[in-house]
């Protein structure tokens, strides 16, 4: 798909793209009960750049995508985006934790892919895209479908804009739910292992779509999956996790090809 | 004992106001106990223990105590406050309030069961509170308290006679006034218990056919 066509290429341009850092944890820790999950994690994506983050299960790949979510909150630590403090504001000077309202407003920079793809049964495709856009950006109804039905279009289900998500195969579904994130034009994507939970035939599908986001937009993208030849495909960076830190990160012919750690080695050697 | 179709005859025109009024009691108090359940369920959920807290305290405390007690209570105490409503009123009072706390059990049941990914992608989404409660969570939970619901309102039904002793015309009442004015009980009383079946069954039935379209 060319860029002028792509309904995202003009939408997705707002967010100036300079390479200026996006992201940044900073001496971020969390804890479920006894078990540290990131042990004072110190990281930054720079806007624009695909970075994908591997390591064992367990390792907090995923609980960095719900901290930037908010769908969890650090025990220690500042996350940033965009300049802003995801999860404290500042007042009077000092550094609090962030109201709701602050939360929301930064949150809405970030858009998130979940692996079970958590689209709404109860609502029709088209209406799964546009809730958002019309009741969080206060777009028109109108508005919002027409450009629902571009992202539909775009993931190639311009034709299942009435079936109820029930309807439509794990793929379809997951395609639908990419189409639902883009269409709060964020300037941040998450993409939780999208293609774990599906049949294998169907996982193509998807990673074709999100192959077309990479290559077409200048959306930020941080992805967690076990889809090795996809993340050598689209990243920018990859990040080897192991017991909550970093353990290695470079360009994905640098991890790949040559690793330094033995402890990626091992990991790729266990999944490749 | 003999059956005398003209005593059945005399009773009719009671009767009908006895229908008249049970299905307004229980129409009226399945409404309350619809919104106000909600509103015990949604509150079970607030992001603050002050909210919580009372709102725990307030619902168990009105399920463990007597519909009788309670009716009781709000009929011959609350004057003594200057707070006074008629005895249908406050029967339907009684009766929505003390449903409300078994209703809002059956919600909380279903709202439990949407699952937590729904909360989480209608944060993602940014969506506000009440959004996510009225467009994503309770379309969902209601599809499956529907049943449940259903059995309340036919329990309802069969609580309905309680009201008669805050003197409320109801159907039990309207019989047993028919038996002491004429001495015959079983016309009455049996006429009343074959208008609870022919009231309770359909009531059902419908209730099955909601929740067979309502369950995709």
């Amino acid at each position: 798909m060319s860029a002028d066509t792509n309904p995202l290429a003009k939408d997705l341009a707002n967010p100036p793209v300079d390479g200026s850092e996006l992201i940044r944890f900073d001496k971020v820790t969390k804890r479920f009960g006894a078990t540290t999950v990131l042990d004072e994690l110190d990281f930054s994506v720079a806007s624009g750049k695909h970075v994908t983050l591997i390591g064992p299960s367990g390792s907090g790949k995923t609980t960095i995508l719900r901290l930037l979510m908010t769908l969890t909150r650090p025990d220690e630590g500042t996350i940033k985006v965009n300049g802003d403090y995801l999860t404290h504001e500042e007042k009077n000077g000092r550094l609090v934790p962030a109201g709701e309202k602050h939360i929301r407003e930064v949150r809405k920079n970030i858009g998130m892919v979940f692996q079970q793809f958590n689209l709404f049964p109860n609502m029709k495709v088209l209406r799964n895209i546009t809730e958002a856009p019309v009741t969080v950006l206060g777009m028109s109804k109108d508005e919002a479908e027409e450009r629902a039905r571009e992202l539909l279009d775009m993931v190639g289900l311009a034709d299942r804009c009435d079936a109820y998500p029930t309807q439509l195969s794990g793929g379809q579904q997951q395609r639908v739910a990419i189409a639902r994130a883009l269409a709060m034009r964020p300037q941040v994507l998450l993409l939780d292992e999208v293609t774990s939970a599906l049949d294998p035939e169907l996982v193509a599908g998807v990673l074709d779509v999100l192959r077309d986001i990479a290559r077409s937009t200048d959306i930020t993208m941080l992805c967690v999956t076990h889809e090795m030849n996809f993340a050598r495909d689209i990243s920018d960076q990859v990040l080897m996790f192991d017991s909550g830190r970093v353990i290695e990160s470079g360009t994905p012919e640098k991890i790949f090809g040559d690793p330094e750690q033995d402890r990626t080695r091992e990991f790729l050697s266990a999944v490749l | 004992m003999n059956w005398d179709w003209s005593a059945v005859a005399d009773f009719l025109p009671k009767f009908w106001d006895g229908v008249l009024t049970t299905l307004q009691a229980l129409v009226l108090g399945s409404l309350i106990s619809f919104t106000l359940g909600l509103v015990w369920a949604i509150a079970f959920r607030a992001p603050t223990r002050f909210i919580r807290w009372p709102v725990g305290l307030i619902t168990e405390f009105i399920r463990n105590t007597p519909l009788l007690v309670q009716l009781f209570f709000l009929y011959f105490v609350l004057p003594e406050w200057g707070i006074q409503f008629s005895a249908l009123t406050t029967g339907v009072i009684a009766i929505g309030l003390h449903y409300s706390t078994y209703t809002a059990q059956v919600y909380r049941a279903g709202i439990d069961a949407v699952p937590a990914g729904q909360w989480e992608a209608a944060t993602a989404l940014s969506l506000p509170a009440r959004r996510t409660w009225f467009a994503v969570i309770l379309p969902q939970a209601f599809r499956r308290v529907v049943p449940a619901l259903g059995n309340y309102v036919v329990a309802m039904l069969k609580d309905t006679p309680l009201l008669m002793s805050i003197g409320v015309l109801e159907l039990l009442q309207q019989a047993r006034l028919e038996g002491a004015a004429t001495f015959q009980y079983t016309e009455p009383l049996t006429v009343v218990g074959i208008a609870f079946i022919v009231i309770a069954y359909p009531a059902s039935l419908l209730l099955r056919s909601l929740e067979r379209r309502l369950v995709r």
